[in-house]
């Protein structure tokens, strides 16, 4: 058997478990394995300016495939910078193996330089941690920190190395194992089979059912069979932020995101449904609007392989516990076996009524004389210029909720965003992260000049390696989710929403060696883009101007149901 | 309703503080907490009571299942149980009344004195919670001097058992 020192080992348990990059930041604790990784090149790391865009990069790399990414960082500072980035995966429920390091075991607790307890800062964020105690177990740990991260409900997992388990000179015998058993964790494999059934009576009995569908679906590589059951059945889904592409986006049985700012047709579909199929959703705050007056009429069939997110805040009459892929099949199953179709009438009846919804609010923005651009219709000309088929990495605000309305996704993956936790500055890292490991797609960021600056430094790491990500940057020179909500409920009192001394981003981009095109006017905006995404090799910078008086609606009203929302400035429904 | 989860988990370092911290985090509340090791030392058992309705206490076994660590939870409560507790409280008993009014409480309520100096009583007592507390309205805040209580450990009647 081969002898490797503790570094070697994380670093050879890495490539055999199939890792291309890596992303970090070296540090004194991560000495080591930096020199281990220096010696060989199946693991390839890449060096980013800030650990909170290492743990975005590894993120966006699960969120596109499904399996862990993995950032590496060093202790204290390194760590503590990568929290953002680790919350941000387990509020997602993204698979990532972060390994920090960490001072030597005997100085741990003496407040020793660069030393913080990342396993207690982390326990909150975190699927699981390890803290290795002793080198020779560190192929089990990285095996199990995989396999943790990714089966189940997938989350981050954090594996804390003392620097001490990986001297150079220390060799132990080294065998990554096949596969790993514990007796404590056994994720479900299937949904159980009565409870199913019962599921697919109330399925056929219904007469104004919507499905809908979450990021269950997509990390659990379900979108096929959510497609398959919907059309077999003519029902209406609709996707939460986190599923959109779970469902086929241009499909006539799609009825747009629900939610806070979802589509109307969606939000009134579920309040006056009398059953919801929820699959790989959590009934989340931004989505059940006031619990209390959650679709009144509405029997929730809830499938999620986590049960504990089924009633948590909504009490769900058929539970499932399982993969979303295998229940559904099973659903699928059982209804051809059952050889009834739904009521014709009634299906019917309730698809006039959706596009009765649909026809009154479907142009949803209005284009006004003003020179200015509305944000919308560049995400219509984004979706228009790439076919609906990049992969859209969004930051967090107006133009996050602007991209999901009007970016149509047809596929599962595309749409990476940090709907959970909302962190902003993860789009520009995200698209990195995908690029990186689909070079041949177009991958874009979607920001506004607020997030961008949040991990702009990466800019750097881009020219490094060569990531030609396009950024559009829907600027309006403000923080306009905060804005919006300062017009809504503070008198228009825009408190710190507004950011003075903005970097002329043009000079910024050039100056790294990219390539930045500003955009003032719609005219110009499908050349420019066109332009831009011509630039196959270029990282292009696109600042566009926008209207920065603009408002994202619907917008649900605080505390009411489902229904109640604002449709423009001065409608209500 | 009060209800005693017990759970069976790993003895390994860092258990506890997630089962802890699992408490805070999501806002659910303890009333008390112990832990020591089975007789299978790789397994460690705590038994928490909670107060919480039937949403709040699902969602607790529920959280605490998904804990890697956690091998299995049980609601005791939902059963026939047992619960016992242990106390030891010092009192001030400086004389011949006080000392045999604590002396007859305590034989009332089938505690043990432990400890005994020409100015303290020092009592044992195990029982369920309630019962301790009312040992101490029994007793009368007025001579205690110090309480010290074990928490609450829990056991289901007859052949059910949490284990592997």
């Amino acid at each position: 058997m081969e002898l490797l020192s503790g570094a070697e080992m994380v670093v050879r348990a890495l490539r055999d478990e199939g890792v291309k990059y890596i992303y970090g930041y070296p540090g004194g604790a991560l000495l080591h394995i930096y020199d281990a990784i220096f010696t060989q090149d199946e693991v390839e790391h890449i060096l980013v300016r800030h650990e909170q865009a290492a743990t975005h990069m590894a993120d966006a790399y699960a969120r596109a495939t499904g399996k862990a990414g993995v950032a590496l960082v060093t202790s204290g500072p390194g760590a503590t910078n990568a929290v953002t980035g680790i919350a941000t995966a387990y509020m997602d429920s993204i698979p990532m193996v972060v390994i920090t390091g960490q001072v030597m075991s005997h100085l741990i607790g003496e407040d020793a330089f660069q030393e913080t307890d990342m396993i207690g800062v982390s326990r909150p964020i975190v699927k699981h941690s390890f803290s290795v105690q002793r080198p020779e177990e560190i192929p089990e740990i990285i095996k199990k920190a995989f396999h943790i991260a990714e089966s189940g409900r997938p989350g981050p997992v954090v594996v804390d190395i003392p620097k001490d388990m990986t001297t150079p000179t220390e060799r132990y015998e080294y065998e990554y194992p096949k596969s790993v058993k514990m007796r404590s964790y056994n994720p479900i494999m299937k949904g159980h089979t009565g409870q199913i059934k019962k599921a697919v009576d109330m399925l056929l009995a219904a007469k104004r059912p919507v499905i809908y569908a979450g990021g269950g679906v997509i990390m659990g590589d379900a979108s096929e069979q959510l497609t398959a059951l919907a059309r077999e059945l003519g029902y209406p889904v609709t996707n939460t932020l986190m599923g959109l592409g779970g469902y086929p986006g241009t499909d006539k049985q799609f009825i747009g995101m629900l939610g806070m700012h979802g589509s109307y047709e969606a939000n009134m579909a579920m309040h006056h449904s009398d059953l919801i199929l929820a699959v790989g959703a959590r009934f989340d705050d931004r989505v059940t609007n006031g619990t209390d007056k959650f679709c009144p009429t509405a029997k929730i069939v809830h499938v999620d392989i986590d049960p504990a997110s089924i009633s948590k805040t909504i009490k769900a009459d058929v539970p499932i516990v399982g993969p979303a892929q295998a229940v559904l099949k099973e659903m699928l199953d059982q209804l051809h076996a059952a050889k009834k179709a739904p009521c014709a009438d009634s299906l019917k009846a309730w698809w006039e009524q959706i596009e009765e919804w649909r026809g009154r609010h479907g142009g949803r923005f209005k284009t006004d004389d003003s020179e200015l651009m509305k944000p919308q219709q560049v995400i219509e000309m984004l979706s228009k210029v790439t076919n609906g088929d990049a992969y859209v990495c969004s930051d967090v605000g107006q133009h996050q909720m602007f991209a999901a309305q009007y970016y149509k996704f047809n596929k599962p993956n595309r749409w990476i965003n940090s709907g959970g936790l909302g962190t902003m500055g993860f789009g520009l890292p995200a698209a990195m992260g995908v690029k990186l490991n689909f070079p041949e797609e177009e991958v874009v960021c979607v920001t506004g000049e607020g997030s961008i600056q949040m991990n702009i430094q990466e800019l750097s790491t881009i020219s490094q390696y060569d990531i030609p990500v396009k950024v559009i940057c829907l600027n309006n020179q403000s923080l306009g989710m905060v804005r919006q909500w300062q017009d809504m409920n503070y008198e228009s009192r825009h408190s710190q929403s507004y950011m003075k001394s903005l970097p002329d981003f043009m000079k910024l981009v050039e100056s790294y060696g990219h390539v930045g095109i500003k955009v003032e006017r719609y005219e110009d905006l499908e050349g420019a883009m066109r332009e831009a995404f011509a630039l196959k090799d270029r990282m292009v910078f696109m600042d566009i101007a926008v209207d920065p008086f603009e408002h994202v609606y619907p917008m649900q009203v605080p505390r009411g149901s489902m229904r109640d929302m604002w449709l423009s400035k001065t409608e209500r429904t | 309703m009060r209800h005693i989860i017990s759970v069976l988990m790993e003895n390994e370092p860092g258990a506890l503080s997630r089962v802890v911290g699992l408490f805070s985090q999501r806002n659910f509340n303890i009333e008390s907490l112990t832990v020591a090791p089975t007789e299978d030392e790789t397994l460690s058992r705590l038994t928490v009571t909670t107060v919480g309705d039937d949403r709040v206490v699902e969602q607790i076994t529920k959280q605490l299942n998904k804990l890697i660590d956690v091998v299995k939870v049980v609601d005791l409560t939902e059963g026939d149980h047992l619960e016992r507790e242990l106390m030891m409280i010092k009192m001030k008993a400086n004389n011949g009344t006080v000392r045999a009014e604590i002396k007859r409480t305590a034989d009332i309520f089938r505690g043990t004195i432990i400890d005994v100096t020409p100015n303290t009583f020092t009592v044992q007592l195990v029982g369920s919670s309630s019962k301790l507390d009312a040992f101490i309205e029994a007793l009368g805040t007025s001579n205690i001097m110090e309480v010290v209580r074990s928490g609450v450990s829990g056991i289901a009647r007859g052949e059910k058992v949490l284990t592997l």
